[in-house]
């Protein structure tokens, strides 16, 4: 279980704050306006934006002290997902060792992610060579290769028209089972979050708010939630 | 954001590198000064100094950087046959000597040069190169390849995905310049033209050669004279203070005007065919323009080389590997410095600004502060080589920091958080991620600073001894021997090896297509 | 060579002369004195078989370079002679060196009784010009400020015979040196910080006549088979510049000093001189001058005593600054 004890983030004007817990294996969209703190929320999980005060723990382990890469997730980015001077292969190798010095059964684990996601004979490229859905492939690929108990998605297939997103996310959601992880991912699309997600943690208004069950949610939106959504 | 932290020995090189750049550029000119006895007045003809090398200074800036924009535009967006070579070639001005380019270009613009033959087979009257529009027309032949690479860096940076969105927005030339790349120029102008500007605000012999006599006195001349004629180091320390004044000066506006660097990376895809019609006509003519002014001075240093290279006096060659050992010890230090402040200048603003102090500081100042600091100590003269290589790695480490550390933040910026959450330790993000993002700029700062160094006759003159002469000097000293014959073949070795040097360094490191 | 690579300069940090086994002479110098095919070579070889002793030229660039230096090493030099300052530039460095002690018979155009320095070589300064070009050269300086020809000198303020045309026109014209320089700005091309630059330029053919010597030409017919390069005799009077050396009066070797000085002025030094330095000899050798020497220009001789060349200098620099900077 992930769980957001009293914490409050601090940047400049600007501040959120989140008391709330996820069940491990849970399936969470994160929605809310433009600039409600959506991405902040992900990033301070992550390790890269410092709480004001409060905990963050994961099964009862405090989470917030820790390197980013210590934490046990695996994170997605809007963009700047791939090294692009390193190949594919090299890209998502990254995700089992940092030093890319891998074994014989390391490779091998390495091309079985590749093929799993759909890049087979796509290994020697380098990320220019490819097409955006391919690049999105290559990140969920080492998401996969990882496996920790967390994916965080911080929009990374907002470039991609509906029908390639949909796919990506099927990916994700394959990956998940397939892991055991908990998800958590930014949205705007609330059938993106319909179709993936069992809960929605909405944020508005400098808070974080607990999650609900998306179909009540989406039924009978909020306030906040009502005006954003139109 | 939770931030790496550096090894403890790379915060430590960095604060020693930043102590020996301080006692470079700093401790030197209070050596000077504590020196100093006398009185240091500031004349009519100081003012009349100080109006000039703010004049020139600012003259040869506007033009330089302005001729580069055309150049470097028709440069980035066509593909043709020995455009690599042109690239090369056209960066040579810059690491050439000064004596050997003030020989060429004479030879092209002089009295009897080929422009004025050309000039007189039309009828037309010859035209004096001697006055103000010579200094800067050498500055622009010095700076223009300068800024040039300056600006195809700034091209470089723009990601091909914008100039694809230009493309399929249907925008002409205009429309793109005024969307894609002028936001662009408005970054990278500011710089390129400070730059220039703090280059030629040092200039001594050129200005002094070519500018027709007292009345093109610069800042360094005057620092000249007051160590030289009037032994006066007071004087020489306050005209120093006020040249470096100057120099903070125009850095702080720099500052000031540059807007910071926005966080855009393409995915290094190429980029798309510019657009033909007239534009192509332009960009071909600037580009022939150009090459023709920088490399017709050049082609003459080599024609006139050339016979002379067989029966260069053996003193010559021995001289060309001492030069070239001071060159790869400069180089050495250099690398040194610019990694130690590249990764310091992630974390903290100080080290840009020390790393660039030599850009206002006097050489004959830095030269004779040693000289007064080594005195006590050990004879100045078995320092020669050692102290040469030393202040030719601080001088150049401006330049190499202006290409290193804006691409440092830049992959800083778009992969710090790709590597802190993939668990990259320090080693292996250089290795894997800032290396490869730097290895170009890398091998363009180490040419550079190689070539610089090869054909640099500064501290050299004043710390010499016998058996210590470096080719320029010897180039010099074969010309104050009337031996003009073997002067210009020395001239053409020594742009031979500062063109080698700083091509070798550059593909060596850089890769293959390390243009800009 | 002492110190061929930068290794050994590096390791260099005890002085050689701790392994020296002969005592050493240090000789301060300025740099074209001491290239391969200047007089330092052969003279090192040839007092060095005399003497038993090392000895060692220290090269800075030129004439004022060495009194700099001299100033800045200040009490921790290691030089024991200087050789190669002029008589611009001699009362400044008066206080530096001692009586040199040694008497010999001088042949220069002028008497010479200088206790503390001693001539080794001499030349007049000329506008050198090429006989293909210029084919009546002026004659005076009005004639040259009447004429179209256009010549490039020294800086003063960085160049020995820029401030010997100084020092020129002052001695030749006293109080009307300000107009002489007026009216030869427009004559002036450029003014370059060094001899070589200039004469550089000159060779080029940017200009018509050059600030030099007029032993010039003597390099061109003996070394090049060259004799279309001439210097032009002046009615005023050329200004001599008369080369000198000194002991420094710090010296730990005063004998061995004073041993060079008696040297320099004999037929083994002198000897050197006319095709190593292209300059006059300061006492005649046996076999007297080389044969090109024969056809130089002989102008009459001008020269301010060294105290008054040191008192006027900042009013003669003045004056022609403010004439060149119109």
């Amino acid at each position: 279980m992930l769980t957001l004890e009293n914490t409050t983030i601090t940047l400049g004007e600007f501040q959120l704050s989140a008391d709330l817990s996820i069940p491990k294996g849970a399936r969470v969209a994160v929605m809310g306006p433009s600039g409600a703190g959506k991405s902040t929320l992900i990033n301070a999980v992550a390790g890269f934006v410092p709480l004001a005060q409060g905990a963050i723990r994961w099964d009862g382990e405090r989470l917030d002290t820790l390197p980013p890469a210590e934490r046990p997730l695996s994170i997605l980015f809007q963009d700047h997902n791939l090294l692009p001077h390193l190949t594919v292969f090299d890209n998502v190798a990254l995700g089992l060792d940092p030093n890319l010095r891998l074994d014989a059964a390391q490779n091998a684990r390495v091309t079985q992610a590749l093929a799993e996601t759909g890049l087979e004979g796509l290994e020697r490229r380098k990320p220019a060579q490819l097409s955006g859905g391919q690049i999105s492939r290559a990140g969920l690929a080492r998401v996969l290769l990882r496996a920790r108990p967390m994916i965080l998605l911080d929009e990374p297939f907002a470039a991609l028209g509906p029908a390639l997103k949909r796919q990506m996310l099927d990916l994700v959601a394959r990956i998940a089972t397939e892991t055991g992880a908990t998800l958590l991912m930014i949205t705007h699309d609330p059938e993106d979050a319909r179709h993936l997600c069992d809960l929605t943690l909405v944020v508005a208004e400098g808070v974080a708010h607990p999650p609900a069950p998306t179909q009540a949610l989406l039924d009978n939106p909020p306030p906040a939630l009502r005006a954003y959504l139109g | 954001m939770s931030a790496r932290r550096d090894p403890r020995i790379v915060t430590w090189t960095a604060a020693l590198v930043a102590a020996v750049l301080i006692l470079v550029n700093l401790g030197a000119l209070g050596a000077v000064a504590w020196r100093a006895e006398g009185s240091a007045g500031w004349s009519a003809a100081d003012w009349a100094a100080l109006r000039f090398t703010l004049w020139q200074a600012f003259l040869s800036a506007v033009f330089s950087v302005a001729l580069a924009v055309p150049v470097a535009r028709a440069l980035v967006r066509r593909r043709f046959p020995g455009r690599q070579a042109l690239i090369v070639l056209m960066g040579a001005p810059f690491i050439l000597p000064v004596l050997v380019a003030v020989t060429g270009l004479l030879a092209v613009f002089g009295r009897n040069g080929v422009m004025n033959d050309a000039l007189a087979l039309l009828g037309l009257p010859r035209l004096s190169i001697y006055g103000l529009h010579g200094v800067v027309l050498a500055h622009v032949f010095f700076n223009l390849p300068l800024s040039v690479r300056l600006l195809l860096q700034g091209w470089a940076r723009v990601p091909s995905e914008h100039l694809r969105l230009s493309s399929a927005l249907g925008f002409g030339g205009w429309a793109r310049f005024r969307h894609v790349e002028a936001p662009m120029l408005a970054r990278i102008l500011p710089g390129a033209l400070a730059i220039v500007f703090l280059i030629c605000l040092t200039s001594f012999a050129v200005a002094l050669t070519l500018g027709g006599g007292p009345r093109a006195t610069t800042l360094e001349l005057a620092i000249y004279q007051a160590f030289r004629f009037d032994f006066d180091l007071g004087r020489a320390a306050l005209l120093a203070a006020v040249q470096a004044g100057i120099g903070l000066a125009a850095l702080q506006l720099l500052a000031r005007v540059t807007p910071p660097e926005t966080a855009v990376t393409g995915l290094d895809r190429a980029a798309p065919p510019p657009p033909g019609g007239w534009a192509t006509a332009l960009g071909a003519t600037a580009i022939t323009l150009a090459a023709l002014f920088l490399m017709a001075p050049l082609a003459l240093v080599v024609a006139r080389g050339l016979p002379q290279l067989p029966g260069l006096p053996a003193v010559v060659w021995r001289a060309a590997l001492r030069s070239i050992l001071v060159a790869a010890a400069s180089t050495l230090l250099l690398a040194l410095f610019a990694a130690a402040l590249t990764a310091a200048s992630l974390r903290h603003r100080w080290a840009e600004g020390i790393g660039s102090s030599a850009l206002v500081a006097s050489s004959m100042v830095i030269g004779t502060g040693l000289f007064l600091i080594v005195n006590p100590v050990i004879a100045p003269e078995t320092l020669a080589l050692p102290v040469t290589a030393l202040v030719n790695a601080a001088m150049a480490l401006p330049f190499a920091l202006r290409a290193l550390i804006p691409a440092a933040r830049r992959a800083e910026v778009d992969f710090a958080r790709l590597s802190l959450s993939l668990g990259l330790n320090a080693r292996a993000h250089w290795r894997l991620v800032l290396w490869p993002r730097l290895r170009k700029p890398v091998g363009f700062a180490l040419g550079l600073g190689a070539a610089l160094s090869m054909g640099d006759l500064g501290v050299i003159v004043l710390f010499a001894q016998t058996g210590s002469e470096t080719l320029p000097m010897q180039m010099h000293r074969l010309m104050g021997a009337y031996r003009s014959g073997d002067s210009s073949g020395a001239a053409l070795l020594l742009l031979a090896l500062s063109l080698g040097a700083f091509v070798l360094l550059e593909r060596l490191i850089g890769g293959r297509d390390a243009d800009t | 060579m002492k110190n061929p690579t930068l290794a050994a300069g590096l390791l260099a940090i005890t002085p050689l002369a701790a392994f020296a086994d002969v005592p050493q002479l240090h000789v301060l110098t300025y740099d074209s004195f001491v290239a391969e095919w200047g007089p330092g070579p052969q003279v090192e070889a040839a007092f060095e078989a005399t003497c038993n002793c090392d000895l060692v030229f220290e090269a800075a660039g030129d004439g004022a370079a060495m009194l700099s230096r001299l100033m800045l090493e200040g009490e921790r030099t290691d030089t024991d002679v200087v050789l190669g300052l002029d008589t611009n530039l001699t009362a400044q460095a008066a206080s530096m060196v001692m009586p040199h002690g040694v008497s010999a018979d001088l042949d220069l155009p002028i008497a010479w009784d200088d206790a503390n320095f001693l001539p080794f070589d001499w030349g007049w300064f000329a506008f050198v010009y090429d006989t293909t070009r210029v084919e009546t050269p002026p004659a005076s300086f009005r004639e040259l400020i009447d004429s179209d020809l256009s010549v490039v000198i020294q800086d003063p303020r960085s160049s020995t015979p820029g401030l010997g045309l100084l020092m020129w026109v002052k001695a030749a014209y006293g109080d009307e040196a300000a107009a002489i320089w007026q009216g030869l700005a427009p004559r002036i091309l450029t003014v370059t910080p060094g001899w070589s630059e200039a004469y550089g330029l000159f060779l080029e053919g940017e200009a018509d006549m050059v600030l030099s010597y007029t032993t010039s030409p003597a390099y061109h017919i003996i070394a090049e088979e060259d004799e279309t390069k001439a210097a032009a005799a002046f009615e005023e009077g050329n200004y001599l510049q008369v080369e000198v050396a000194g002991i420094l009066a710090n010296t730990d070797q005063p004998e061995l000093a004073q041993h060079f000085m008696q040297f320099m002025v004999s037929d083994a030094f002198q000897s050197i001189i006319p095709e190593t330095n292209w300059m006059y000899p300061a006492v005649m050798p046996e076999g007297g001058l080389p044969e090109g020497f024969a056809t130089l220009a002989q102008p009459e001789s001008l020269l301010l005593p060294a105290e008054d060349a040191q008192e006027i200098r900042d009013e003669v620099l003045a004056e022609g600054r403010d004439a060149l900077a119109q």
